[in-house]
């Protein structure tokens, strides 16, 4: 039944193909064909301007203040492109080939493909923007080096790629605002899609300050949502990332892809306490430079520093002589765990390791100390010109970690541990990103298509950029080409009719309940279960108790939630359970998908499937497929399956070894 | 980092609606770890406040990690509170002491009308960006100019994302009396004018931009320097006087047309 829509032909002419043959709406069409898009970060923003240049009708709408707050903005470490600047042998296949690899054999090979195909115009893009990326001396790009790769592509701008990627999106999107080709809506949330006969037409939203429902029709409508990773209640994601919009989508007949593939990011700030609210991402970047050590000797309570060098275990760079620190994420996370689990973790909980900086400093003072010819440099000056060489490099990452923990990287190891960062899951799309409802899309983190099972670092930004830049202008041409009769659908339109009132009919009976536990309460506790048991490992016993767990939780919560407030004013609680009551089901979801996928691979570690070194051990025999769910009422789901042909990279067993 | 925990009270703006009046109330806090962060501090006290059966504090965030710009606290008498170059979200409590009593206004300024609390409505920057700060290039293929084809000094580049890290929070207007939004808005006039992408448009840019701002009911700039003292990204006021020039410059030319 899935059709992913597939272009024929051989891999590497199947994206010029289509462009060569898709079907185009013509200038005066344009303008009466209307678009809805969710969501202004990457994949949005870029998304509803591209869309607003070519003519079309575009509504926007995000739930902060202004779309240049969209998570996006907190993307750090850089973006992927194949442009082989460093002569490195960089090319697109080794983009494509590095994707579907760190992916674990999970991915779409002609998605995958035509993202590493796009990537290069996505950096002359941004530039054309006024992206200020970071250069060298000679004016040119500059590169760095990311895990799960041997070349240097990522492109980067210090410590803040996501903040000058969506700057330079805002801002075209702004200036299609001028214009008066996209309206924004800020401050507003999608609480469903309005699906008739058949295909999506529209959205009903809740105005954050007013309180009031809204109806908006679109001849097409585009989900730029964002991740779910909050489902864990900690997590790197902003405080108000969620799953709601694409959740109703789903209960609206979109298939949920994958939705158990979760990316655990190895080197985030530890926990410091129950007050914690999330978790601060340090910089995959770091792992460049940075050695990963635990003490050798079990729960050894010795200063760092004090601790002597054949007594350290750098336990990454042991394991995995070929790329060492720079394993991809998933290897990296689980070894830290493995080590912690093990009792060698540092800090007062024991559940950290050291990232460390001594070695690079001194490696870049001696460098510089040659550059400089200072011969008779000593020790201290070596350590001051290293120190200076670390700070232009990740000056603004290490500010923020003495922030938050009061501690000084530059003299004393990092403490880190992984955190939720990612979800590869998301809604299932086609080749053309329409996920199964025609007419609703489904771009960036939202969707399911590029990462497998496991992404690589600076793919993300990729991803959102080339999806709204470069594909969907395209993709949603073949669509709309068939649209140019339809006539603006009045949104007095039963159906809008019914999907505001059932909306409003969960909002009363939310604010009805007047229970005794706050909303965090239960968002915490369903983080709990999620992280225990559907975190970075995961075995069948556990994930049967976290399901019966959450149905437990989710029936308190809809008999004891307390929502202060009125429904029509600023309710920012009541906002919050509208997502969190999402949150739950997802949860439910999740597990179910954990369970049925007997393997490991990537980012999903099953116990019960490892090598005897403790590696992954994935099934392709049983398991080649993409998990999609179809909604079928509380509860219960129906599994679909999009079996997945590798004709170019042919699966392997994956060794960083 | 054991220190143990504190006792704090707080006097907190509380306002309904835009339309209400607003009053200051106080509120006791106890065991606050230093470890928390000041919004962790809030969440805390949201919690009880939500537990009680009163309506908690709404305040404006988002990432809580400095970067987008949604956190906008005003902690006695200066926006986004002691500490040098960090957002409210970053500010940890151990910058505080037992006993300490804490003052948490919102950003007061005409053009940021408070909406409820501690949140504002900075809508207005969004205009200011929309009245030109961009640059008119489409997206799509770009005409085929591949990204290196036009080298740019580094010192230029560096200078240009400097300015461009703004994060639009507003602190800038919240700590000027004249409420003026120069350090803001000079800050994306000299990312763009710095850049040779930017150059063809840096006239009517500049032009355009104060002339929303003035629209918008922000303040002028009598060069005090609050707004470079209490701004989370350490922008800096030099982008003003390049502002400055930039319009002259722009000023003159465009006359003679
Ligand atoms: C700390 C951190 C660092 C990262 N660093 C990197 C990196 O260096 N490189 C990389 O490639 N990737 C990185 N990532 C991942 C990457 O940033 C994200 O995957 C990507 O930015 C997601 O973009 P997006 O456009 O899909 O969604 P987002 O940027 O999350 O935007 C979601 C949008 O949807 C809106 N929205 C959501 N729900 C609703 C609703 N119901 N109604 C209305 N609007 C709604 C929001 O308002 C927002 O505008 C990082 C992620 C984190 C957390
Ligand atoms: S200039 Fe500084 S204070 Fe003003 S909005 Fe930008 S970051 Fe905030
Ligand atoms: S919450 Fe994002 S900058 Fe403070």
């Amino acid at each position: 039944m899935l059709n992913s829509k597939i272009p024929k032909g051989p891999l590497e002419n199947k994206w010029s193909d289509y462009k060569g043959h898709v079907s185009l709406v013509n200038p005066t069409n344009k303008r009466k064909l209307e678009i809805i898009v969710i969501g202004t970060g990457l994949a949005g923003a870029s998304a509803a301007a591209s869309l607003g240049e070519m003519g079309y009708k575009v509504k926007a709408f995000c739930f902060q203040d202004s779309p240049r707050r969209a998570h996006s903005i907190a993307a750090q470490g850089g973006i992927n492109a194949a442009k082989n600047y460093q002569n490195d042998g960089d090319s697109i296949f080794r983009l494509f080939y590095d994707t579907i690899k760190g992916g674990d054999y999970r991915a779409r090979e002609a998605n995958v493909h035509r993202l590493a195909e796009v990537s290069a115009n996505i950096i002359d893009q941004c530039v054309a923007q006024g992206v200020p990326f970071a250069r060298e001396y000679s004016g040119l790009l500059s590169n760095r080096s990311f895990g799960g790769t041997q070349v240097q592509r990522t492109f980067y701008a210090a410590g803040q790629t996501g903040q000058q990627l969506l700057l330079g999106a805002y801002q075209a999107l702004e200036r299609q605002v001028a214009l008066g080709n996209v309206t924004m809506y800020s401050r507003h949330e999608m609480l469903d899609v309005v699906v008739i006969e058949g295909k999506a037409r529209g959205i009903i939203c809740r105005d954050l300050i007013t309180g009031h429902l809204e109806r908006h029709f679109g001849h097409a409508v585009l989900l730029c949502s964002g991740g779910y990773g909050n489902v864990f209640y900690l997590s790197t994601n902003a405080m108000g990332s969620n799953v709601t919009a694409i959740w109703k989508a789903h209960k609206k007949g979109a298939y949920f892809g994958n939705p158990c593939f979760t990316q655990i990011h190895p080197t985030c700030i530890p926990v410091s306490g129950d007050h914690q609210s999330k978790l601060t991402l340090m910089s995959e970047s770091l792992r460049n430079d940075g050695r990963i050590w635990v003490p050798k000797k079990k729960g050894d309570d010795r200063r760092p520093n004090d601790i002597p060098e054949d007594e350290r275990d750098y336990y990454l760079e042991r394991r995995y002589p070929a790329f060492g620190n720079l394993v991809p994420r998933d290897v990296a996370s689980r070894a830290a765990k493995e080590r912690c689990d093990a009792g060698y973790g540092v800090g007062k909980s024991k559940m950290a390791v050291y990232l460390d900086y001594a070695d690079a400093i001194q490696r870049y003072g001696t460098g510089e100390v040659n550059k400089l010819g200072l011969d008779d440099a000593t020790k201290e000056k070596i350590t001051e010109l290293g120190r200076e060489v670390v700070k232009e490099k990740y000056g603004n990452l290490f500010d923020m970690y003495t922030k938050i923990t009061g501690e000084d990287p530059y003299t004393t190891p990092m403490r880190i541990y992984p955190a939720v960062h990612y979800t590869m899951g998301g809604l299932w799309v086609d080749y053309e990103l329409t996920t199964s409802v025609p007419g609703l899309y489904a771009m960036g983190e939202a969707n399911f298509s590029d990462h497998g099972a496991n992404r690589l670092g600076a793919s993300a930004l990729m991803q959102g950029l080339a999806d709204g830049y470069f594909v969907i202008p395209y993709t949603i041409g073949n669509y709309l080409a068939n649209e140019i009769r339809t006539a603006p659908i009045p949104v007095s339109h039963p159906e809008f009719e019914a999907a505001e009132n059932a909306v409003s009919e969960r909002i009363n009976k939310l604010m009805g309940i007047n229970g005794k536990q706050t909303v965090e309460s239960f968002h915490k506790r369903l983080g709990k279960i999620m992280w225990d048991k559907c975190g970075m490992s995961r075995n069948a016993q556990g994930l049967k108790e976290a399901i019966e767990e959450i149905r437990h939780l989710k029936k308190d919560f809809w008999s004891d939630v307390r929502i202060p407030g009125k429904i029509l004013e600023v309710n920012t609680e009541l906002d919050k359970a509208n997502r969190v009551a999402d949150f739950i089901e997802l949860g439910e979801l999740m597990c179910i998908d954990a369970l049925h996928r007997n393997e490991s691979c990537g980012g999903h570690f099953r116990e019960e499937m490892q090598t005897e070194e403790g590696e992954a051990l994935r099934d392709d025999q049983n398991f080649q497929y993409v998990a999609a769910w179809e909604y079928q009422g509380d509860g219960q789901w129906q599994l679909h399956k999009e079996d997945l042909n590798f004709e170019v990279a042919k699966p392997t067993q994956r060794s960083y070894k | 980092m054991d220190h143990s925990n504190i006792s704090l009270t707080l006097e907190v703006w509380r306002q309904e609606s835009a339309s209400a009046n607003g009053k200051f109330v106080t509120y006791k806090v106890d065991d606050v770890s230093p470890e928390m962060s000041f919004l962790e501090m809030f969440d805390v006290l949201n919690e009880r406040l939500i537990r009680e059966g009163q309506d908690p504090i709404a305040f404006d965030h988002d990432c809580r990690e400095g970067i987008c710009g949604s956190c906008s606290m005003h902690i006695n008498g200066r926006p986004h509170g002691p500490w040098h170059a960090t957002t409210v979200c970053q500010l940890h409590m151990r910058a505080f002491k037992n006993g300490d009593t804490i003052v948490v206004e919102p950003w007061r300024a005409k053009s940021f009308p408070v909406i409820k609390d501690l949140m504002v409505d900075r809508s207005a920057f969004d205009r200011i960006i929309q009245a030109g700060g961009y640059v008119s290039v489409n997206t799509g293929n770009v005409n085929g100019v591949d990204a290196n084809a036009i080298p740019v000094e580094k010192d230029k580049a560096d200078t240009a994302f400097a300015a461009a890290t703004c994060i639009g929070c507003g602190a800038c207007v919240a700590a000027c009396k004249n409420s003026s939004a120069m350090l803001f808005m000079s800050a994306k006039v000299s990312h763009l004018a710095l850049l040779p992408q930017g150059a063809p448009e840096r006239k009517d840019r500049v032009l355009n931009m104060v002339a929303q701002m003035d629209k918008e009911g922000f303040g002028s700039c009598t060069f005090t320097g609050a707004c470079e003292a209490v701004c989370p990204k350490e922008i800096s006021i030099t982008n003003i006087s390049r502002l400055n020039k930039e319009y002259l410059n722009a000023g003159m030319t465009v006359d003679k047309r």
